[in-house]
Parts: structure tokens; C-alpha cells; sequence
């Protein structure tokens, strides 16, 4: 194959790209498939290459992962994939046993987000899986927020070892920001934001807009969460906020899913949290990736009030 | 190496099982499973307790994992537990629990106990076993997986029967002990429990067999079946009897 250079449109394309130079080129990955990016290029000529390690089950998640576990027990990699609730909600005790509690490594790569597909409802939100991820011991939680972050950290992950979640979204930042933890993007004085994947680019216009003098950190990885560098961060700002200082969180997903990191990380000094991400309520309403988030308070406005009456 | 043995006598697996019930008498769940687990590891399985991480042995995955003396029984006579370890079974530092755990016992291929997980787990192993192209002198290795007539309520087991049929995954091998303890049962035409019908119906071979003769069991284990999956459905006494 002639290799050609093209940058990926959507992070589910660099993906599926990536995932399939990977299959392509070492014979202990696999994919595993519930139907879902089954007919999206390049998984059917792909699946036609190497119909042993391009599994698509049909319409059965249990089986995914039941699949993608015994995959890793027979010594393959298995690259697990579907929409963000039927990856990670619906066969949840799969995810916890058939890899976890047989302490088997996979790459479990999930779309749609938190409302992806605003008019979907419901049923294909799934603002809670980084939170349920997280309760589960040894996995990495990767939100890129750029198609060639996604690019890079499926590749990565795929030839790591271990549990790794990768959750991919429509929603991404103009630019790419690559790092192993968490990254500087603007230094301040007053407190600090941590802004997870695509919340980046909100965060910085909401920050700009609050006119206050505050630092902004980028992650791409949320689990294992940089502890280091949130620290370090902390103890950069002007002595009087260092000392007890307010951290902001801004996530794309469940308000509070890093509650428990960030307490850690801070847990030798007074500080203050604010954290924002969805709401816990369940709102009942369609429309567009902006109106959800204009009513969950992660536009740039919404963002903004926050940061200001912290 | 093949570790050569005498050949394991029920009088010394009821000998070992006592050593974890403290008398003779043991669980129905635990006794349904003895008489299959004794011909799989004495008469089917290539497996070698001096050898346990063979990528080219057979796999037995217990998905029944409730009730697992008659396991650790069978396990102990083949060499893979020392025989001293079953007395302080499920205690704080033993290996061996109510519930399997792979991770503390060489030889044991999944760790279960939670219904439903081993026959998806075998459907991914024997898929990625070809996807290797592991084979063996005689053949290419098998994966055997245990479940009961009461696990396959969960309906993963179904995902994966439906999913393996159509594969015509002829390396796995699904062995369901059948105790009628499934509270709704499994209603059939054409066999006796209707449990074999769910099976053939996806695509599989399945047999059922006295599952207390030994020599019945083997047979059906040893069948031939082309390109498609083998289910033997072992029928022993009922739960309550």
C-alpha cells in the first residue's frame, strides 16, 4: 500500500485509520467490532485482509467484550469498539471481569461522548463513563481533543499494554496539544484550570473573557491523573493563592468525575474546588452539541460565570 | 514433557473432595460437574500441569465457577495443586476460593463465578487461538468451556452461541452440565431437555449423553463435527434429588 498523507477530519477516522495500519501491520491485533464503524472506511477492506482479526460480532456488546477478553487470554491485543453507552454502560461487568479480573490488557475505544448526536436522547448519551471507568482498577483514561491527539494516543495505546479507554467526540479544539500529563498553556497567578480534551478551547476564550489572571492546564489523559504537575502548577501561582488555592476542573463529561484525584493531589494543603462538567440531572432534550452544551453550562459563557464568581 | 500418571480413580477424587467438605457428602453443584471434569482431564484434554503456559495446550475454561470442589479436586489429581492446599479451601491464605482466580493458579484459565461470562470468553480464545495459528502435532488446540443448564439464563451465552455457530468455530467445544436447575427450563421438540435444540439451531453439533458415563462422555467429546462448533450436553440428576 502506498502510505498517503492525510490528516484525518474526525477523531473516529484517525481512529479507525489508525487502528487499521495497526492490524495491518502486526498480526497479534485485533479489532472487535459490535456493528457499529462495521461499514465505515477503511473496516471493510480491512476486515477482507484479515477476516481472523476483524471481528464484528453483530448487535451484542456482551459478547465484545467477552470477545475482545478471550482475544487478550489467547495472547492478541484486542482493540475493542462501539458508542460510548454500549462500550462502557451496557457490558460494564464484562469490562470489570473478562479483562479486568482476568487481568487482561485492551484498547477500549469509544464515540458519541457525552451528547454527540444532540438529537439522540437519552440513550446515546453517556456522561458517566469516564466516572465508571474509574472505579475500576489499572485502566488509563485518554479524551483527546484534536483528531491528531486522537490519532497519536490510539497508536500509542495500542502498543502499550494494560486497560485503556480512549474516548473520542465530535467535539475538538483548533489545534492540537500533545503531552504525557498535564500541559501549560497559559500561566496566571491566581488559581488554575484544568481544562480535559475539548474543553480546552471554551476554557480558554471563557478565561480570556473573565479577566482573570489565571493558569490553564490541558490533559488528554484524566486516569492516571498528573498529580505532579497539578502541584507543580499550584505552587507557580503568586504565594498568596498557592497557598490555599482554587482549582477549577472543566470537564466534558460528569461534573466532579476528578474530584477524587485532584483532593489527593492536593491533599497537603488547603485548596478549594470548583468542578464542572454535565449536570447529574437527566435534562430530556434534543437539539444541537451547542444547545446541550449551552444547558449544561460548558459553553463558553457558562464556563465563564463560573471561573468569575469563583 | 508429559507428566506420565496412573490413571485418576473417582475413589480418589471423592477422597480429595472430602478433603475440602470435611466428609463424604458433598454439594450437588459441586458433584454434577465431577464426573465430566474426570474424563476431560483424564481422557480429552492436552493439558500438563509441568507445562501449564503451553500456548499450544488445550483450554478449559470452568464458566460454572459456583461449586468448584469437584475442580480443584480433578486439578489436585492432575498435578496442578498440591493436594495439602485443598484442607483450608476459601481461607485467608489460600489460593483457592469459592470462585476460581486465575491469577493465583497456574493451570486455571479464567477466573468465574459471575453466570455467563466463560462461553463468551471461549468464543474470543478460540478465535484468537486460529487467529494465531496455533497448532499441535495431533491437531489444533481446543477450548472447552463448562457452563450449566441454569447459567445459560444469562443471555451473553447467547450472544456467543449465535456468534459461534456462525462462525463455525469447530475448535470450541461447550459442555453443559445439566442438573435442571434452570427455574423456566428449556423446552424442545426434538431433544429430551431442549437444551441441545439451542445449540443446533445456531449451527453447532450438539449431543447429549448420560452425564455419569464416563465412557458416553468421551465418545461425544471425541465427535467429529466438520466445521462447526461441538455442544455436549451432559445430563445428570436434578438439583433437588
Amino acid at each position: 500500500m502506498t502510505a498517503t498523507l492525510t490528516v484525518p477530519a474526525t477523531m473516529r477516522e484517525a481512529f479507525l485509520h489508525a487502528a487499521a495500519d495497526a492490524v495491518d501491520g502486526d498480526e497479534r491485533v485485533a479489532l472487535v467490532l459490535a456493528d457499529i464503524s462495521a461499514a465505515a472506511d477503511p473496516v471493510p477492506a480491512l476486515a477482507a485482509r484479515h477476516p481472523d482479526r476483524v471481528i464484528n460480532v453483530g448487535i451484542r456488546e456482551q459478547l465484545m467484550v467477552g470477545v475482545g477478553g478471550g482475544l487478550a487470554l489467547a495472547g492478541l491485543r484486542p482493540v475493542i469498539h462501539s458508542y460510548a453507552p454500549f462500550a462502557v454502560e451496557r457490558p460494564f461487568e464484562q469490562l470489570k471481569l473478562d479483562l479486568g479480573h482476568q487481568d487482561s490488557g485492551a484498547v477500549l475505544v469509544s464515540i458519541g461522548a457525552s451528547y454527540d448526536v444532540g438529537g439522540g436522547g437519552r440513550t446515546h448519551e453517556a456522561p458517566e463513563d469516564v466516572a465508571l471507568i474509574d472505579t475500576l482498577p489499572g485502566w488509563t483514561v485518554h479524551v483527546p481533543g484534536h483528531p491528531e491527539e486522537a490519532d497519536r494516543l490510539v497508536r500509542d495505546a495500542i502498543a502499550a499494554q494494560g486497560r485503556i479507554y480512549v474516548r473520542l467526540s465530535d467535539a475538538t479544539n483548533a489545534a492540537p496539544h500533545h503531552g504525557p500529563g498535564l500541559v501549560t498553556i497559559r500561566q496566571g497567578s491566581e488559581g488554575v484550570v484544568v481544562a480535559v480534551g475539548p474543553m480546552l478551547d471554551t476554557v480558554l476564550t471563557a478565561v480570556a473573557r473573565s479577566g482573570r489572571d489565571l493558569s490553564v492546564l490541558y490533559t488528554t489523559t484524566p486516569r492516571p491523573f498528573d498529580a505532579a504537575g497539578l502541584r507543580a502548577a499550584v505552587d507557580a501561582l503568586a504565594p498568596e493563592h498557592a497557598a490555599a488555592p482554587t482549582v477549577t476542573m472543566v470537564e466534558p463529561y460528569l461534573a466532579g468525575t476528578s474530584a477524587r484525584v485532584v483532593a489527593e493531589a492536593l491533599a497537603d494543603r488547603p485548596h478549594r474546588q470548583v468542578m464542572l462538567g454535565t449536570r447529574r440531572e437527566e435534562l430530556h432534550r434534543y437539539g444541537t452539541r451547542a444547545d446541550h452544551d449551552a444547558a449544561q453550562g460548558l459553553d463558553a459563557s457558562g464556563v465563564c460565570e463560573r471561573i468569575w464568581s469563583s | 514433557m508429559t507428566t506420565v500418571r496412573p490413571p485418576v480413580t473417582t475413589d480418589e477424587l471423592r477422597r480429595l473432595m472430602a478433603l475440602m467438605t470435611g466428609d463424604e457428602k458433598h454439594s450437588a453443584a459441586a458433584t454434577s460437574t465431577l464426573d465430566v471434569l474426570h474424563v476431560l482431564y483424564g481422557r480429552v484434554l492436552r493439558v500438563d500441569a509441568a507445562d501449564p503456559a503451553d500456548p499450544a495446550r488445550d483450554r478449559f475454561l470452568l464458566s460454572k465457577g459456583h461449586g468448584p470442589m469437584a475442580y480443584y479436586a480433578v486439578l489436585a489429581a492432575h498435578g496442578f495443586l498440591d493436594p495439602t492446599e485443598l484442607v483450608d479451601w476459601a481461607g485467608p491464605g489460600s489460593r483457592l476460593g469459592l470462585h476460581p482466580d486465575r491469577t493465583l493458579i497456574p493451570g486455571v484459565e479464567i477466573g468465574s463465578g459471575s453466570l455467563g461470562h466463560g462461553l463468551p470468553l471461549a468464543v474470543g480464545t478460540a478465535i484468537g487461538l486460529r487467529a494465531r495459528r496455533i497448532t499441535r502435532p495431533d491437531g489444533e488446540p481446543r477450548v472447552v468451556v463448562l457452563v450449566g443448564d441454569a447459567e445459560l439464563d444469562e443471555g451473553s451465552n447467547h450472544e456467543a452461541i449465535a456468534y459461534a455457530g456462525r462462525r463455525g468455530l469447530a475448535n470450541l467445544t461447550a459442555v453443559v452440565v445439566d442438573n435442571s436447575s434452570a427455574t423456566h427450563g428449556w423446552p424442545g421438540t426434538w431433544s429430551e431437555t431442549g437444551l441441545a435444540e439451542r445449540f443446533l439451531a445456531e449451527g453447532w453439533r450438539a449431543i447429549t449423553v448420560d452425564g455419569r458415563d464416563h465412557d458416553a462422555i468421551e465418545i461425544a467429546l471425541d465427535a467429529a463435527h466438520d466445521d462447526r462448533p461441538l455442544a455436549v450436553v451432559a445430563r445428570v440428576e436434578r438439583k433437588d434429588s
